[in-house]
């Protein structure tokens, strides 16, 4: 194998990647009465990815990603009360409104230490949930956007398809959007602006000796995935034609963090995996103990950093010696 | 006007005991524990149920809080947290994340859900009133019970830090832990005790700000924001730092409560970024320092 083949085998689409995708599509088929809990995956799993691009490619850490999940979510459903109800356009307008909003707040996360950039983004998304909270006769403030009535999904030459109670439209619209996300990234992060990035993410001082622009390409992968976590920000006002508070809220930035680490940042399949993980881990935990599962939550985060990810996934490595 | 100054005034007082520890623990060990708010609601917990279980009286509580959280906070250290010093940012903050959870959701069971009402001895019921008008100054003696004690304590951990033999290896140890080490402070058992005292701390402001806080299981995660951006805009080095920024921070929080209730915390977080755009490193650095 020469250099350039050698270069080249990460972009190739391996079996194992194509039969997953093939799986993937198969659930809402299988688990029909499931669809609700697969369109959350897919969204969870659009987030999750777009936080990815981020933190695991461009190592900025963020704590407020939330902050373009909400604004997705509130732009798509005011846009389909006043303007009008048609999903893809409705996408459209939450992706750009992220990607606004990530180009306005790139240039406050390119500067300062770690903590600076995890207060800055909390930040964000916490003046963010205020403002939702004041402005209540356009967001609806704690009671949430109501009455967001959506049309059907037109896809050009198949037909139109109207959102159902059982979400199988929903979750066959979210797991599509997620995979044209999906192959958008895979081309971006083995392009030459992916690769400097994770050379970026590794040593900062030498990715500007070589004369790249580090504040550019910063700011250009953050507008990236703020403009797709505004587009799963606006799946989920879409497809449950609902926007709330709760868009902008803390812990939906920890939990779509808490997603990228179980499955492992810096891979694109560890948004997936750790979306379904994430969430088939809380459906089965909130089923055994309603109250408590975040105890349970924590103690397996704790286990997993204390243990660290490679090893704890790896039963058989647990009691050799020495080997890391 | 005056009296809300000073209400903020002690608001930020306690926020500045509350959030020392951590600033001391980001400072020396570059350690970002998101966790410190369970230690200030184990303290808060162990006050309540001292007074309403084994019925002690409010001012034997408040060292018993220190004392019961500082071991805690010693063992914790020395078990969990040790192993997590090299890791980089992100795990320890997911790593303290998941003790936040277990610690809320484990007093949630064992406790219950509600709020904790605190009995206060009928001594700090009294308010002092001064003044007439716009400039009237009305004192709770609580709250100036809580400014005392914690100025008292500001002054005392400022000489510990700068006349002690003690606080000069800490500062050295915050400085460069690798030259530390070599000059013979033993630099783990530093930082054990500073970690302990600094929980204990947590747990006294816990303890104390029961009343005017609130106590119920959700504590450390309502006031993790809080105590973050205390250490992150009055910078780890020193404790002029936090201090100033915990009082900038208590007025800022109970005069916009006041004046404009509805934008509500809004104010707090655009100072925030305001300062944190303009000193990344937060408002108080020292050359030097890393």
């Amino acid at each position: 194998m020469n250099a350039q083949q050698k270069l080249r085998a990460p972009s190739r689409w391996r079996a194992w990647e194509i039969a997953l995708w093939v799986l993937i599509w198969a659930t809402p088929v299988v688990f029909a009465q499931h669809a609700a809990l697969v369109n959350e995956i897919a969204i969870l799993a659009l987030f999750a990815l777009s936080l990815d691009l981020i933190l695991g490619y461009a190592g900025i850490v963020s704590l407020g990603h939330a902050a373009f999940f909400g604004v997705g979510a509130y732009g798509a459903s005011l846009f389909a009360k006043h303007v009008m109800p048609d999903p893809l356009v409705g996408l459209v307008v939450g992706t750009v409104l992220g990607a606004v909003l990530g180009v306005l707040t790139s240039p406050m996360i390119v500067r300062g230490t770690d903590l600076t950039r995890l207060m800055v983004t909390m930040g964000i998304a916490l003046v963010l949930l205020e403002l939702a909270n004041k402005f209540d006769n356009i967001t609806g403030g704690a009671d949430g956007l109501q009455g967001v009535v959506m049309g059907p999904v037109v896809v050009p030459f198949i037909g139109r398809f109207d959102f159902d109670l059982g979400a199988r439209v929903a979750s066959f619209y979210s797991l599509g959007v997620l995979f044209v996300a999906f192959l958008l990234l895979r081309r971006i992060v083995h392009s030459p602006l992916g690769i400097s990035l994770q050379a970026l993410r590794d040593n900062r001082l030498r990715v500007s000796a070589i004369g790249l622009s580090v504040q550019g390409r910063l700011a250009a992968v953050y507008t990236l995935g703020a403009a797709l976590a505004g587009a799963a920000g606006a799946l989920l006002a879409q497809t449950t034609g609902f926007a709330s508070l709760d868009a902008f809220e803390f812990h939906r930035s920890a939990d779509v963090m808490l997603a990228l680490v179980i499955g492992g940042a810096g891979w694109l399949w560890g948004g997936l995996i750790g979306a379904i993980a994430f969430k088939v881990m809380h459906d089965l935990l909130s089923a055994f103990t309603p109250q408590y599962w975040t105890f349970w939550i924590g103690l397996f985060l704790v286990v997993l950093m204390l243990v660290g990810r490679e090893k704890l996934f790896r039963p058989w490595t647990w009691w050799r010696r020495g080997s890391k | 006007m005056l009296t809300l100054l000073f209400d903020g005034i002690a608001y930020g007082m306690l926020l500045f005991v509350l959030s020392l520890g951590l600033a001391v623990t980001m400072g020396l060990m570059n350690f970002i524990n998101l966790a410190h708010g369970a230690f200030a609601m184990a303290g808060g917990y162990v006050l309540v149920v001292l007074m309403q279980q084994a019925g002690w009286p409010f001012l034997a509580c408040l060292p018993a809080a220190f004392i019961v959280t500082a071991a805690a906070g010693a063992l914790f250290e020395r078990t969990l947290y040790r192993p997590m010093y090299g890791k980089p940012h992100l795990d320890q903050v997911l790593f303290s994340i998941g003790l936040t959870f277990m610690a809320v959701a484990a007093v949630d069971y064992v406790i219950g859900s509600q709020q904790q009402n605190v009995q206060l001895p009928d001594v700090f019921r009294h308010r002092f009133e001064f003044g007439t008008g716009a400039w009237q100054l009305g004192m709770g003696a609580y709250r100036l019970f809580i400014v005392v004690v914690c100025i008292g304590l500001a002054l005392l951990l400022q000489a510990l830090l700068s006349r002690t033999r003690f606080g000069s290896r800490l500062r050295a140890a915050v400085d460069d832990p690798r030259v530390a080490a070599g000059l013979g402070i033993p630099v783990n058992r530093v930082f054990l005790v500073t970690f302990a005292v600094g929980s204990g701390l947590a747990g006294l402001g816990g303890a104390l700000g029961a009343d005017i806080l609130g106590l119920d299981p959700s504590f450390p995660l309502k006031f993790m924001v809080y105590f973050l951006i205390v250490c992150a805009v009055g910078g780890t080095s020193s404790i002029t730092g936090p201090l100033v920024a915990a009082l900038v921070l208590g007025i800022a929080d109970v005069m916009g409560k006041y004046y404009a209730p509805k934008l509500g915390a809004f104010i707090v977080y655009v100072l925030m970024i305001a300062i944190l755009l303009w000193r990344p490193q937060g408002l108080f650095t020292r050359e030097g320092g890393r």
